[in-house]
């Protein structure tokens, strides 16, 4: 059936190749790219995040020969993700700002505004696939298990779901480098973005640190109590982080430090072995169903991060809460991330987590 | 209710953008076309350099004609940003000691953003004038800033080209000569569509452009007072009374000279024609559709609005969706100056009349020229009843946000 469709098109190699795709399949296609943040203020940056982003995807939609517009969602983007990623690392969560900006953006403002104007369907370059069944849409797992995105699109809702277009999921990431090759897509060998968009260098911490303030405090030992470091604002510490601890007392040889909590209101980073990081059990705030909701308990697996394995998990609701048992201990999970249920490839539901237990 | 068609974009267009650009005139091409097979630099010496500069003088004559000026007054540029920085750099620059700028709100970029840099950048100070409620510069609000002693110069244009209106262009020139203040003015707008005379008391430059008169892009001119104390943005070879180095184009400004010899022969015709067919798009999208309300001056003289410039805003309407709706069904307008980016902003314009945020998102450009028809206004009158009600679904993406 010929869709209206609206591409978002970042200015990145996936959703050009799936803005073509759409295209081929005989859809009405009009190519969006995004402003979502203003960053940095100097000469030829006025008004948009990226030029370089901005120009490439308007060149892809020459190349398919689709109408181009900017929709200014900056708005939108500074206060329900960059806020959010602000407040929840205050908060001593740790977020994960891609899902929330497929979650309050690009498949809620922006697909609200594609229905109200006439469109269908909202397409992305996420790898994921949607499937229709008798209880209505459901979303899997991409065929590229390096590449798959579910897990960030793991809070959309049926609705969401039938009006999500991933022409991409069942093809590997280098076959679609290729494909835009042969299409004659400038952006084929643009490479992959990792870091978080509106973070470009990828300091977190910095970037923390320059929206919050630095808080010095203490990092101290999980067992002993004793002080073996300081930090600069508890906020910024990951349950399960290893790195850039600068501890000023050094664990024995062969030894690892992890933090295995962060005390906010104490602004204190709590800092020990690895056996102190594992749980069993999980509850998680938020809950979404991408489908019918399970009856009751459910089994099934769980994922905790975007790019962690799924381990086998029995899900049920309490007040409206998720709660999860693992059925193995898994390490280093931070509140904040999302507690992603899976049934094989199928998404189950999501949740933010907001509790964890041995 | 009719869907957004997109495959329509192959459709045949209806332009009602022409204060964006103009289509070129074909005595523009042909002129363009007949100058470029002419080898030689015009400031070279031999014969081939002479026939090119030959041209090059023609042109300028030609101008110089149309305009009522000297000939030596036509500084050729490569457009109408270039003119307008030439002219507010060049003046303050060249300023005795006067350090503030007199300027309107209702400026295009290419005049705010040079005095914005000038006083972020260099020390520069602002004074802006009142407008009205049809953005028309308050002259007594004007002459009360021209009394203060320290002006570098005053600039305010000719026309607007947001919402059309046309300034006192003579009688704020005689109030800066009256004060020995160098006053600029941007008639890109304005040539073509109303009578412009830049031999008036007290305008030391004047902004024209090529692209929106039926000439080439990328070609324009400052006509400078042989008397202005003026210092130049291109240092180089010393071209243009060294106030603008660089090779003369002689293709380009000889298709500009053509183009800009028409617009204004044709402008008295062209305006009462344009005046009628105008009067025709805002009663007719008026009559059909609920809560449009004109922006700017209502009236049809010369001395009130552009002929062919109507801006109108839609109620409950986020212009940029509207843009996109219409550009679907083959209409191609404008929500104000182009922007780059492509990120709509609310017009500086709109809000400096006193227009509320939420109407100046709201409001679309449509701007007629010379190939402009009923025809055009009928395409919009029958494509807007259907795109106004989408885009009022749509509503802003950030009410939507809020539910």
């Amino acid at each position: 059936m010929t869709k209206r469709v609206i591409a978002a098109l970042s200015g990145g190699v996936d959703s050009a190749v799936a803005a073509a795709r759409a295209v081929d399949d005989g859809h009405e296609v009009v190519g969006v790219h995004l402003a979502l943040a203003k960053v940095g203020h100097h000469a030829g940056s006025r008004g948009c995040c990226s030029p370089d982003d901005a120009r490439d995807a308007r060149r892809v939609a020459d190349v398919l020969g689709i109408p181009y517009y900017v929709w200014d969602m900056h708005e939108e983007f500074e206060r329900d993700v960059m806020g959010d990623f602000i407040a929840e690392y205050e908060r001593g969560n740790t977020p994960n700002p891609c899902l929330r900006c497929n979650e309050k953006i690009k498949f809620a403002a922006v697909l609200e505004r594609a229905w109200a104007l006439g469109f269908d369907a909202v397409c992305t370059g996420h790898y994921a696939q949607v499937t229709q069944s008798s209880a209505g849409p459901q979303l899997h797992r991409a065929v590229d298990p390096d590449k798959d995105q579910s897990y960030v699109l793991g809070v959309l809702t049926p609705p969401q779901l039938s009006s999500a277009l991933f022409p991409l999921g069942d093809t590997l990431k280098s076959q679609v480098r290729e494909e835009a090759r042969a299409r004659g897509l400038l952006v084929a060998d643009k490479p992959d973005s990792h870091d978080i968009c509106f973070i470009p260098d990828g300091d977190t911490t910095a970037w923390l640190h320059d929206k919050l303030g630095e808080r010095p405090g203490d990092i101290v030992d999980a067992d002993s109590g004793a002080k073996i470091g300081t930090h600069q604002g508890a906020y910024s510490y990951t349950v399960g982080q290893r790195r850039g601890l600068n501890l000023t007392t050094q664990p024995a040889p062969g030894e690892r430090r992890y933090v295995v909590d962060t005390d906010i209101s104490n602004n204190t980073v709590l800092v020990g072995a690895a056996e102190l990081l594992g749980i069993r059990h999980l509850r998680g705030r938020n809950l979404r169903w991408c489908g019918t909701a399970p009856d009751g308990e459910f089994s099934g697996q769980a994922q905790v991060r975007a790019h962690g394995d799924p381990v086998p998990a029995t899900a049920y609701v309490v007040n409206g809460d998720l709660h999860v048992d693992l059925h193995e201990t898994i390490r280093g999970v931070a509140t904040g991330q999302a507690v992603v249920m899976y049934d094989g490839s199928r998404v189950i539901g999501s949740a933010t987590i907001e509790h964890t237990a041995a | 209710m009719p869907l957004v068609t997109i495959t329509s974009v192959n459709a045949p267009r209806v332009y009602l953008d022409h204060a964006a650009t103009t289509p070129m005139r074909p005595e523009a091409q042909q002129a363009w076309l007949d100058a470029s097979q002419v080898r030689g630099n015009p400031s070279s010496l031999h014969a081939g350099g002479r026939r090119a500069r030959r041209i090059v003088e023609e042109a300028r004559e030609q101008i110089a004609q149309s305009l009522q000026v000297r000939p030596s007054e036509v500084v050729f540029t490569a457009g109408g940003t270039e003119a307008n920085n030439l002219a507010v750099k060049g003046l303050a620059w060249a300023a005795q000691g006067g350090r503030t700028i007199i300027r309107s709100p209702i400026e295009h970029h290419a005049v705010l953003d040079p005095t914005d840099w000038l006083a972020k950048a260099q020390g520069f100070v602002i004074h802006e004038p009142a407008v009205d409620e049809w953005g028309r510069v308050d002259v007594d609000d004007l002459t009360r800033l021209l009394a203060d002693s320290d002006n570098a110069l005053c600039t305010v244009m000719w026309a607007n080209n947001e919402i059309g209106t046309v300034q006192p262009v003579a009688e704020i020139a005689a109030r800066c000569e009256a004060v020995g203040v160098p006053f600029h003015t941007d008639a890109v707008q304005a040539i073509g569509m109303l009578p412009v005379n830049m031999g008036i008391p007290g305008l030391t430059a004047a902004t024209v452009s090529g692209h929106k008169l039926g000439g080439p892009v990328g070609v324009g001119a400052l006509i400078v007072d042989r008397d202005a104390r003026i210092d130049p943005l291109l240092h180089g070879g010393g071209q243009e009374r060294d106030l603008r180095s660089g090779t003369l184009d002689a293709a380009s400004v000889s298709a500009f000279a053509v183009a800009l010899d028409l617009a204004v022969a044709e402008q008295a015709h062209l305006r009462e024609r344009l005046i009628t067919l105008r009067l025709s798009l805002v009663d007719r999208v008026c009559a059909t559709i609920q809560g449009a309300v004109l922006q700017g001056d209502p009236g049809i003289d010369a001395t009130q609005r552009l002929p062919g410039n109507v801006a109108i805003s839609f109620a409950d309407c986020e212009g940029d969706a509207l843009l996109m709706l219409l550009d679907a069904a083959g209409i191609e307008c404008s929500t104000g100056s182009a922007c780059t980016s492509g990120v709509p902003e609310p017009s500086h314009v709109l809000l400096a009349m006193g227009v509320d945020g939420g109407a100046a998102r709201g409001t679309l450009r449509f701007s007629l020229g010379r190939n402009s028809t009923e025809a055009d206004v009928d395409a919009l009158v029958a494509a807007l009843p259907a795109a106004v009600e989408r885009a009022r679904r749509a509503g802003s993406p950030r009410i939507a946000m809020r539910s």
